[in-house]
């Protein structure tokens, strides 16, 4: 296999660069430190596509693209940051304010929440969609852990680290659009799941305060979520 | 000084949180008056919003009838009229009871948490919405000021920057919560 067979060479921003021919533009853009938004990517886990925060401009393509699942192409001429994409990424994260109760004063994860550091870095300050208010269950029957509905945005990265990473497949997602719920097991309370392990993985990735450990508030609700590319190296590595 | 501007401020339905981070500007708001007069305020007597004001701070959601009545007439009489704090902006925790309507609500807290006189006031008192809304839901808004409350920092900035006349944008400087 010669290597350069594998090296795409394209632009983003008005910038060469080359990458892998199996990485994506987000991989590739994040290398060279050009930002792009994120909400359901974590490094260590599958990608999705689920939040489109990501979605960028591809010279040639109609619509815009998600950056976390496009691969890299010969000859690409990507733009990652236009009115347009702006206009995009503000409705993006308008919806998922409107959608939930996202009551960021009096959440568990105020201040470590990157549903909240997102609408400080993208620039906004009012929601112009009208909120949808919905009632939704907060499941506590956990010993160590709670889901709390309202905060969720189904970025199913708790989904993924618990398929994943720790091989358990407790939680799923249940129901279509914005009735969609992650789910322990086929909806059973999270306290008498039979395939949880209380690893507390999902707690730990999770970008919201919809899943949080009993007994902690303030600044000790941070979220750890870095161990997974080392997890996943480790794994790797003992592969032969 | 004729070229002082006119100043109001607004407590809808909120927790006051957001006067008090004005006031906890300190001796900035001495620096400040001197560039404006307080027409209008929960810190002042005036009972009715006069006719012409520059600046009008809003803090609360639109959550009552008189909420209602009184936020329409302040637009009509603010040049800018701005929305201080996350009730205003979301509702935030005056909204928490949109999900399930003001009944539970004022059931849960006048009958079964009472020990005497169980009943719902219903005189002397506005009648609660059906559902509690951001300012600008109702009227146009000028200016959003995230924050919970927002900080006398971001206050002072604020200020500063309305009465020199310019709008500030808020954004990428102020967080919600």
């Amino acid at each position: 296999m010669s290597p350069e067979a594998n090296i795409r060479t394209l632009t983003i921003d008005g910038v060469d660069i080359s990458a892998r021919a199996e990485q994506t533009i987000l991989e590739t853009a994040r290398e060279h430190n050009i930002a792009i938004p994120t909400l359901c990517h974590l490094e260590g886990l599958s990608e999705v596509g689920a939040c489109r925060l990501c979605l960028v401009e591809v010279k040639g393509a109609r619509r815009l693209l998600p950056a976390c699942v496009t691969r890299v192409e010969e000859g690409m001429e990507v733009t990652t940051h236009s009115a347009k994409i702006d206009r995009y990424r503000q409705m993006i994260l308008e919806l998922f304010f409107a959608e939930r109760n996202h009551v960021c004063s009096v959440c568990v994860a105020n201040g470590h929440c990157e549903l909240q550091s997102l609408a400080l870095t993208l620039g906004m300050t009012h929601v112009e969609i009208p909120y949808q208010y919905p009632q939704l269950p907060v499941d506590a029957s956990h010993p160590r852990f709670t889901v709390d509905h309202n905060r969720c945005v189904l970025c199913t990265r708790c989904v993924r680290v618990c398929s994943e990473i720790e091989g358990a497949n407790t939680w799923g997602v249940m129901g279509r659009g914005a009735q969609s719920l992650v789910i322990t097991d086929l909806k059973e309370p999270w306290g008498e799941s039979e395939t949880c392990t209380s690893c507390g993985k999902c707690v730990q990735v999770c970008p919201t305060g919809a899943l949080f450990e009993k007994g902690r508030a303030g600044t000790r609700t941070a979220k750890h979520p870095e161990f997974l590319p080392y997890l996943r190296i480790m794994r790797e590595g003992e592969q032969p | 000084m004729t070229d002082r501007k006119t100043l109001a401020t607004v407590w809808l339905d909120g927790c006051s949180g957001c006067h008090m981070s004005l006031l906890d500007m300190d001796e900035r708001l001495i620096e400040l008056s001197s560039q404006f007069t307080l027409v209008y305020s929960p810190l002042v007597d005036r009972k009715t919003f006069p006719e012409r004001v520059d600046v009008t701070l809003v803090e609360g959601a639109v959550a009552s009838e008189e909420d209602l009545k009184k936020i329409r007439r302040i637009r009509e009489h603010s040049r800018v009229l701005v929305s201080l704090g996350d009730c205003a902006l979301t509702g935030n925790v005056s909204a928490m009871r949109n999900a399930c309507g003001p009944q539970p609500v004022l059931l849960r807290v006048y009958e079964e948490n009472a020990d005497l006189q169980k009943q719902v006031p219903t005189v002397g008192v506005p009648a609660l919405l059906g559902r509690v809304r951001p300012v600008h839901e109702v009227v146009p808004v000028d200016v959003f000021v995230p924050g919970c409350p927002p900080s006398a920092d971001t206050i002072h900035q604020v200020l500063s920057e309305l009465l020199a006349g310019h709008l500030p944008n808020l954004g990428g400087i102020a967080h919600f919560g």
